[in-house]
């Protein structure tokens, strides 16, 4: 019967090609912004290299501090200090790893290459960095805790980098002068886009070559630095979460004397853009950014659904002699509204086709533009499954109610009316 | 075979009620082949369309092999016009994006536990009984009015139905074409033993028939 069903659905599109073409245009148009926008939120939110532990990886990335003392108030806001997370993001019991690292808003530095100005994204880590994450090293390796214990002014630098300084020589072993410091460069790491704010970098270099020791002051609680906390499994996370909690509920003020309020989590970082964008200062609300991501996704499926379900409704005249027939000869409302749904199915998965096409090329013409620093855009199994669902519920959503009004037609009435 | 009684249709609108039936009782044996016959409008369709359960009468019964179906719903209904029920149109109703053979294969879609095979091999052998089998993969745009019929003889009887409803057969077809339907009428119901209800205006059709009820206004006459 599928097959039988398949026939006649080509023979209508063909019947009607510039219905078809309307309805295509509609269904690839629209497939190709919401796979495009998918794409783009899996390339910033889901696991790829090197954020492939995404599902057990938890982030400390702000500090909210508030203090009352009288009538006088303030708050400050922003990354936390290094003695901050050494003393209670690093001692989280029942974890894997921990990292400290510095955040990524600071302004690039400047190094001179034969007179040439090079600027560059630079970042201090630890060595459980590199154990967090899998970068793609494409030349040598990681500098590691020892490196950092002992101030080794070595760096790992990214492709981009090693093409500014080096051209297309090797890089190992070389030095490279970053803001007034020599490093010796041990690895080159694959370009990381900047919409990995947590990895990317141009270069990575040991937080013990810091040109200051201010960020061992235990007084701070804000400073320049984040955290990564590596939980063992993904079931551990709740709790590495509520350990965190306790942790922060032990800190030690500077002033004990005022009123503290101090307000941190440890979250992925879906929930910390959650927390920037529609959270509040206690809570992130994950589910409130992901409801309006669905929510717009959804609006902007409404409109070509309804011009699909009236594009749809209008040819209901034109049918009513077959349905008028397939009744006759026993077809019941059901049957006829799954021949209905599997021929706008296909249709909706054919434009699907299509905007899988254009969505490739829109992400290759995305890729090769340079208007991302280091993006480079693709379509993986995650993008082509959630593409595929939004083709079926387009398409069962825009063809079930034309499908109900069409099996609704009485047969004797549908046999009145001439195709 | 078929029992209607005291069947009455009403056609409402909001402003008009057309009463297309009034009071009409009819026994039809099995095996019988009977004609119905009467002037434009005077309700014949409409009873052929609630014996065949393609419209519910607005009062009275309609039983099948002594089982009351007016009450009966939607899907239970679509099977029984599915298993016993055959119908031809006076317009031949076939669809024209599919093949002679798709067409004829349409009851047998509906139908459970037929494969692929059985059902082609069925509709073949309908094709075969109208003479049409060299048609098979033509389309109904290619094929002449009486060539079109046939497909639609063909389509009713595909299933093998007890009962055939044939609503003006010949209406759009020259004599001798209608003549090559009533023959094949007339032999399944020879051979086949198949109750065959027929609506005519041809007086020289209906007298091959063992029975004429004649309509007036929506009622029986005799």
């Amino acid at each position: 019967m599928l097959k039988n069903y398949v026939k006649t659905a080509f023979k209508v599109f063909l019947r009607r090609k510039f219905f078809t073409f309307i309805s295509l245009f509609a269904i690839s148009f629209t497939l190709t912004v919401l796979m495009v926008a998918t794409a783009l939120l899996d390339h910033v939110f889901g696991p790829l290299p090197p954020e492939v532990k995404t599902d057990r990886t938890l982030g400390v990335y702000e500090l909210r501090w508030e203090v009352e003392a009288g009538d006088s108030r303030s708050a400050q806001d922003g990354p936390i200090s290094y003695a901050f997370l050494d003393r209670y993001v690093r001692t989280l019991p029942d974890v894997e790893r921990v990292s400290i690292f510095t955040h990524f808003f600071s302004s690039p530095v400047t190094s001179y290459k034969d007179g040439e100005k090079i600027e560059s994204y630079l970042r201090r880590t630890d060595g459980e960095f590199w154990k967090i994450f899998e970068f793609n090293f494409v030349e040598g390796g990681p500098f590691t805790t020892q490196d950092e214990k002992d101030a080794n002014f070595v760096a790992v630098i990214n492709e981009a980098t090693r093409k500014r300084f080096f051209g297309d020589q090797s890089a190992a072993g070389k030095t490279v002068e970053v803001d007034g410091q020599r490093f010796r460069v041990v690895g080159v790491v694959a370009n990381v886009p900047i919409f990995r704010p947590v990895p990317f970098a141009d270069i990575w270099v040991p937080i013990s070559t810091s040109k200051t020791r201010d960020h061992l002051d235990r007084q701070n609680l804000l400073g320049g630095f984040q955290a990564l906390v590596l939980a063992r499994k993904p079931s551990d996370v709740p709790r590495t979460k509520e350990a965190f909690r306790v942790s922060l509920s032990r800190v030690e003020f500077p002033n004990p004397g005022h009123t503290n309020r101090l307000y941190a989590q440890a979250e992925t970082f879906f929930e910390a853009v959650s927390q920037r964008l529609v959270g509040s200062k206690e809570e992130s609300h994950p589910e409130r950014l992901l409801a309006v991501i669905v929510g717009f996704m959804i609006l902007f499926m409404l409109l070509p659904t309804i011009n699909l379900i009236n594009l749809n409704v209008s040819r209901i005249l034109e049918r009513a002699s077959e349905i008028g027939v397939r009744k006759t000869f026993g077809a019941s409302s059901r049957t006829l509204i799954g021949q209905f749904v599997v021929e706008n199915v296909l249709l909706t998965l054919i434009g699907g086709l299509i905007g899988f096409i254009l969505s490739f090329l829109v992400l290759q013409m995305l890729t090769h533009s340079g208007l991302i620093q280091y993006a480079e855009f693709h379509i993986n199994h995650r993008i082509f499954l959630y593409g595929l669902l939004i083709a079926l519920f387009f398409g069962v959503f825009s063809g079930v109610y034309p499908a109900y009004k069409m099996s609704r037609l009485h047969p004797a009435e549908a046999l009145r009316r001439r195709a | 075979m078929i029992h209607l009684e005291s069947i009455e249709k009403v056609y409402r609108t909001e402003k008009i009620e057309t009463l297309a039936l009034s009071s009409i009782n009819l026994d039809v044996q099995e095996g019988e082949f009977i004609s119905v016959m009467g002037p434009s409008g005077c309700g014949k369709s409409t009873l052929l369309n609630i014996i065949g359960l393609l419209d519910a009468p607005t009062q009275g019964k309609v039983a099948l092999n002594g089982t009351e179906i007016t009450s009966y719903e939607d899907r239970r209904v679509a099977r029984i016009r599915n298993e016993q029920v055959g119908f031809i149109f006076q317009t031949f109703h076939l669809i024209s994006d599919l093949s002679v053979l798709d067409n004829v294969e349409i009851p047998l879609l509906y139908r459970r536990n037929l494969s692929g095979s059985q059902r082609r091999r069925m509709a073949l052998e309908a094709l075969d009984r109208v003479k049409l089998t060299s048609r098979v993969h033509h389309f109904p745009s290619q094929l002449s009015g009486g060539q079109q019929q046939r497909t639609a003889v063909a389509r009713a009887i595909a299933g093998r139905p007890r009962v055939l409803l044939a609503d003006e057969p010949t209406g759009n077809l020259d004599s001798r074409m209608g003549d090559e339907i009533m023959g094949i009428l007339e032999d399944l119901n020879r051979n086949e033993k198949t109750t065959i209800i027929m609506v005519t205006h041809d007086p020289r059709l209906a007298e091959k028939t063992e029975r004429i009820v004649r309509l007036f206004d929506g009622r029986q006459v005799n």
